[in-house]
């Protein structure tokens, strides 16, 4: 590791820096916790959703009388019976003053908007008997014409919403000669010597968290308590409030163990309003667990965006201005924050390079496809993936190496802190070095060799390298900024921490987690803070009864913001010990000092004994003799809002081999150097790291929701969207550069979407880096297979054609063998014949 | 997902089985493995009345030597016959297929003849079975019959396993010291086969003197390419001989066109993945 940290370090490291086992593991690895969907109430009903197969249609009738009737059935509800009860759900972020969106109900009530969307439910006493009642609940459908295609869609060739009149839902625009930040993009361009456009498809992408979505619902107490599998129980339970007009107080939502979320998880779903409105329809406890199918049918997608970007620079390769243009499929609503996604990605453009002019604007457009909203990273790997090709693009025109011409224009260490052409302020990096250690552990320069006498010699296999190097921001966010975003919250983090009388901790953090490993890292933290052992510091969240106060876990905010929160409450809670122990010890407050768990006088040796952080809270705990007017507590909370985002960076590098007769493609090695400030714990990092690099490469190589053309998802299970496993990547060689974040006292920056927003572009460079000598300009992603060799054939057309929307057909209707396949058994799979390429 | 409600019966003998499909007829599903099956009834795309399990016959059970032949019975799993010593020795092609099939839980749950009777074209199975002149041993009401692979596979999830038949075993020829390479085409590693191509070689010297190529998702049926088969025979096992004697191995083939790839684009992976899978048989 390159430090470059010269802060000194704290007094007490013992725990903060260690690679640390989590502690959560154990239970979660052997499956001994609680899930939701593992929550079993005295009389519980279970919940089937029927689901419209439609894009977009008008509902003509709805005859649910055969459910009502099926065995075991308490109740059907359609959007008709709930239209008054369930509001509509939130959007926390509207973009622009006068950005337009439908009603967005939990239960479509005469109109569906796309093939999903919920048009009735059934409760029965068992989920055999809900999921056979919904096969009888009988939906008449007038078909309307569905908005499709994103670009076409923001012509409004065809409306998805006919009420809204346009499908643009707002424009969100930033110039930095507007905002004072910069010069004027238009200038830039007109006196460039050279200008780069390029157009980009991000394509869209389904999170895939591990578990499936699960809510549970019980109405039969004081306060109605939700669990539900979600990464923002605090959001949830404000939204269920407001969208229901139920006292917040008589809501209590827990988020019990949470398997995954990926931003997949941080939403108000149709499905958690639904089941509250049956819990208290019934008076019954409901559950309501989705099928892997429905999950990635109508859990909201993300990216999905065209990105129109024009890069002025000078002759001699210097960069001169950005344009940015964007078009975001939000699909058919608005979720929690979906709006807001792109514009996540508007400060991030410029990424690393010193542009003295930016222009950034973005449309949002509805289709009739499965909404979208936050995606690992949202935002950011857009405009990385983006502004990381077009630099190698920039290099292309220029005929330079691409690396050569990032340093050219990137902002150097002696620069910092930096002030971007957008107005934010890096606090700390390091490009050079991370990039230093990064060609170091590549080998790049025998790779360029190798690729030379690939491409001189003809070979089947050819070798192209690519190169990201990216930053991001981190830490959502100071609450100012989102509040100059129009975000409908702030950006805080609330901590809590209590001293038991034996001498243990409790945490309170309003951060839940939903697999990061919180419940060790904070731990670390607080051993550390109060010299208290590991073992004995417990981590509570997740439960707003016991977490009352949060902004849960999204943005690589948790270790940023609510780390913070645990160390000022930490803080606090040394502070209010301070008096007791200098009462104990007979000393001035101001001559104690705290270090290893313990109270000492300043100047009096080593060798005194003190008076330790458990025996004070014991003596609070009985509260037999305090010194006069002390309260007899040393519980203390905190609140933290950050006054800057926190700028991770690093430099990653790709190679790819490329088989030229079938455009497979096969990786052969990955470097990434991340400097992500002070680790607080070195394994979960590289958890982060890893699982965030195969996320990102997925989306590079494998990943693509894909619909036809009438508006069906085809790739609608795990035969068709093609999720990778462990068997499909390669050992990664990670390693750290450290420049400590200021803006926090632990010096960190995040890490939780750092390899899913830098891999992307590394890949895909590295594609095309090797076929670029076969006359190709761009590969549409997923580079698959088919579209490599396309382009190998033909040069860009073929690169772009899109995904047949078809799905394979192994599980075609009518299976399996022995039933002549009739008119449902036809494979789903065409058989359309072209031309004898063999 | 909740598979709707059907009857289950577990018959200890391939008689009670015969008896149980006879006296259901087409409200009959069988059961071996289940890899195949549990996911079509899980996702509702059938609605058997009664699935009849063969799992526990005793008698289907096995991996054995007939003659010049090795006998598969019906309740052989992927890893039963990857495990046994007599594929690994006469049928190396089967065997090297079969390592590509799924993954590790699968293989010890699934069947090679529940993945013969379910009749995917895209299953790794076929192809190699069918190059291999794997004769399949069905039984029924009127006794037991022995159909080769090209009257097997009739079509897309169809084979000649007729109402109240059951496919007992396959018994495939002894191809003892002849090089195999199964190519199976993936974009990750637990799909499907985009295509597949199964070689077998047989050489004499440097010389080619028998070759068998199957072919996995090229149609609605395994294929054999028996004009690729014949124009191998006699050539030298060199990279120039075989690519001539494999370009044509997708003409009248039918591929389907997919998320995985256009037909055209599997015809002509096919071409490539052909000669190089006879080369790597031939051990060149």
């Amino acid at each position: 590791m390159t430090a470059v940290d010269d802060r000194p370090q704290a007094a007490s490291t013992h725990e903060v820096g260690r690679d640390r086992r989590r502690k959560e593991d154990q239970r979660l690895i052997t499956g001994r916790t609680k899930w939701t969907d593992n929550h079993v109430l005295p009389g519980m009903l279970h919940l089937a959703m029927v689901r419209s197969p439609l894009a977009h249609a008008r509902i003509t009738g709805i005859d649910t009388t055969a459910a009502r009737q099926a065995p075991g059935v308490i109740a059907v509800l359609t959007g008709e019976d709930v239209k008054d009860l369930q509001g509509s759900l939130p959007c926390a972020w509207p973009i622009t003053e006068d950005q337009k969106a439908p009603p967005h109900p939990a239960i479509a009530v005469d109109r569906v908007a796309f093939s999903g969307e919920v048009v009735a439910v059934v409760a029965a006493r068992s989920s055999a008997a809900a999921r056979d009642a919904a096969e009888l609940v009988d939906v008449d459908y007038e078909d309307l014409p569905a908005a499709l295609d994103l670009r076409a869609s923001a012509k409004d060739d065809i409306l998805a919403h006919p009420d809204l009149g346009t499908n643009r839902s707002a424009t969100w625009v930033f110039d930095s000669a507007e905002a004072g930040t910069g010069s004027s993009v238009e200038d830039a361009i007109a006196a460039a010597d050279v200008v780069v456009e390029r157009e980009f498809r991000q394509q869209r992408l389904i999170p895939a968290f591990m578990e499936p979505r699960s809510t549970v619902v019980d109405p039969t107490g004081e306060q109605f308590v939700m669990w539900s599998a979600t990464q923002v129980p605090h959001i949830l339970r404000l939204m269920l409030a407001m969208t229901l007009g139920v006292d917040e107080g008589k809501i209590r939502v827990i988020a019990p163990d949470v398997g995954g979320g990926f931003g997949g998880k941080l939403q108000v779903t149709p499905e958690e309003i639904i089941t509250f409105l049956v819990a208290r329809h019934t008076g019954k406890p409901c559950k309501w667990t989705e099928t892997r199918s429905e999950s990635l049918l109508s859990a909201h997608h993300g990216r999905d965006q065209w990105q129109k970007l024009t890069l002025a620079a000078q002759a001699d390769g210097t960069v001169t201005g950005l344009k940015v243009e964007l078009l975001a499929d939000m699909g058919a609503y608005l979720g929690l924050v979906t709006p807001g996604v792109p514009i996540l990605g508007a400060f991030m453009y410029n990424s690393i390079y010193k542009f003295p002019a930016y222009h950034f604007s973005c449309t949002n457009v509805f289709t009739n496809k499965t909404w979208t909203d936050a995606y690992r990273g949202a935002g950011r790997p857009e405009a990385t993936f983006a502004i990381e090709r077009i630099m190698d693009e920039l290099a292309l025109e220029l005929g330079r190496d691409p690396m050569e011409v990032r340093e050219q224009n990137w902002i150097t260490h002696e620069e910092f802190p930096f002030t971007t052409v957008c107005g934010l302020e890096y606090d700390s990096g390091n490009y050079e070095a991370a990039t230093e250690r990064a060609k170091e552990l590549f080998g790049y320069d025998e790779l360029r060799a190798e690729q030379q006498r690939r491409r001189e010699s003809g070979d089947r296999v050819q070798l192209g390298l690519g190169i990201s190097t990216f930053t991001e921001m981190c830490g959502l966010a100071p609450s100012r900024v989102l509040g100059s975003l129009n975000y409908g919250a702030g950006g805080w983090e609330h901590a809590s921490v209590r001293m038991l009388p034996t001498g243990k901790v409790e945490v309170i953090t309003g951060s839940s987690a939903h697999g990061q490993g919180h419940e060790t890292a904070w731990s670390q933290i607080v051993a550390d803070q109060l010299g208290v052992p590991f073992e004995d510091v417990e981590v509570l969240h997740g439960d707003t009864q016991i977490s009352h106060k949060g902004l849960d876990t999204y943005g690589s905010r948790s270790l940023v913001v609510g780390g913070q929160a645990v160390i000022n409450a930490a803080k606090k809670v040394i502070e209010k010990a301070r008096p007791l122990a200098a009462y104990q010890l007979e000393a001035n407050p101001d001559d104690l000092e705290f270090r290893d768990g313990k109270f000492t006088v300043k100047g009096a040796g080593a060798d005194q004994e003190g008076v330790g952080l458990a025996g004070l809270a014991l003596a609070v705990f009985a509260a037999h003799d305090l010194p006069e007017g002390m309260e007899p507590s040393l519980d203390a909370d905190a609140t933290f809002d950050p006054v800057n985002f926190s700028f991770p960076h690093g430099t990653h590098l790709c190679a790819m081999e490329v088989d030229t007769e079938t455009g497979a493609t096969t990786m052969r090695s990955y470097v990434c150097v991340d400097d992500i400030g002070n680790v607080v714990n070195p394994l979960i990092v590289e958890g982060q790291v890893h699982g965030g690099l195969v996320q990102g490469i997925a989306q590079a190589l494998w990943e693509e929701a894909v619909y036809d053309d009438q508006g069906t998802l085809v790739s609608g299970s795990f035969v068709d969207y093609t999720l990778p496993t462990t068997a499909d990547t390669i050992n990664f060689v990670t390693d750290r550069t450290t420049s400590p974040a200021t803006s926090n006292d632990l010096g960190v920056k995040g890490v939780g979407e750092a390899g899913c927003i830098a891999s992307t572009p590394a890949v895909v460079n590295a594609v095309l880096d090797a076929i670029r000598q076969f006359g190709v300009k761009d590969i549409v992603m997923p580079c698959t297979p088919e579209r490599v060799w396309r382009a190998i054939q033909d040069g860009t057309a073929g690169a772009m054609s899109e995904t047949a929307g078809a799905a394979a057909g192994h599980f075609a209707e009518g299976e399996p063998n022995q039933d002549p396949p009739g008119a449902g058994a036809a494979p789903a799979a065409g058989t359309t014949q072209e031309g004898g390429q063999a | 997902m909740i598979p709707p409600e059907f009857d289950y019966a577990a018959p200890a003998t391939v008689a009670e089985a015969l008896e149980l499909l006879a006296e259901h007829g087409d409200e009959a599903k069988v059961l071996s493995g289940g890899q195949s099956l549990l996911p079509v009834l899980r996702m509702r795309l059938n609605a058997p009345g009664i699935i009849v399990d063969i799992s526990r016959i005793e008698e289907l059970k096995g991996v054995t030597e007939v003659g010049d032949a090795i006998r598969i019975g019906a309740g052989a799993t992927y890893q039963d016959v990857l495990d046994s010593a007599l594929v690994q020795e006469h049928l190396a092609l089967l065997h090297t297929a079969l390592k590509e099939v799924a993954d590790e839980q699968i293989r010890h749950r699934g069947t090679v003849c529940g993945a013969l009777a379910h009749a995917d074209p895209a299953g790794d199975v076929g192809a190699p079975v069918l190059a291999l002149e794997g004769r399949m041993v069905i039984q029924g009401p009127d006794g037991e019959r022995t159909v080769d692979g090209a009257d097997f596979f009739v079509d897309l999830f169809e084979t000649a396993v007729g109402e109240g038949e059951l496919l007992t075993a396959v018994e495939i020829p002894k191809h003892t010291g002849w090089g195999a390479r199964y190519e199976k085409f993936v974009r990750v590693s637990h799909q499907w086969a985009i295509i597949g191509i199964a070689a077998a070689v047989r050489t004499e010297g440097g010389t080619i003197a028998e070759a068998r190529v199957g072919l996995t998702n090229m149609g609605s049926t395994p294929l054999r390419a028996r004009a690729v088969e014949e124009a191998l025979v006699g050539q030298e096992a060199t990279e120039e001989a075989v690519a001539q004697a494999c370009a044509q191995v997708a003409e009248g083939t039918d591929p389907p066109s997919d998320l995985n790839g256009q037909a055209d684009y599997r015809k002509h992976v096919a071409g490539v993945l052909t000669r190089r899978a006879v080369l790597a048989a031939a051990g060149a």
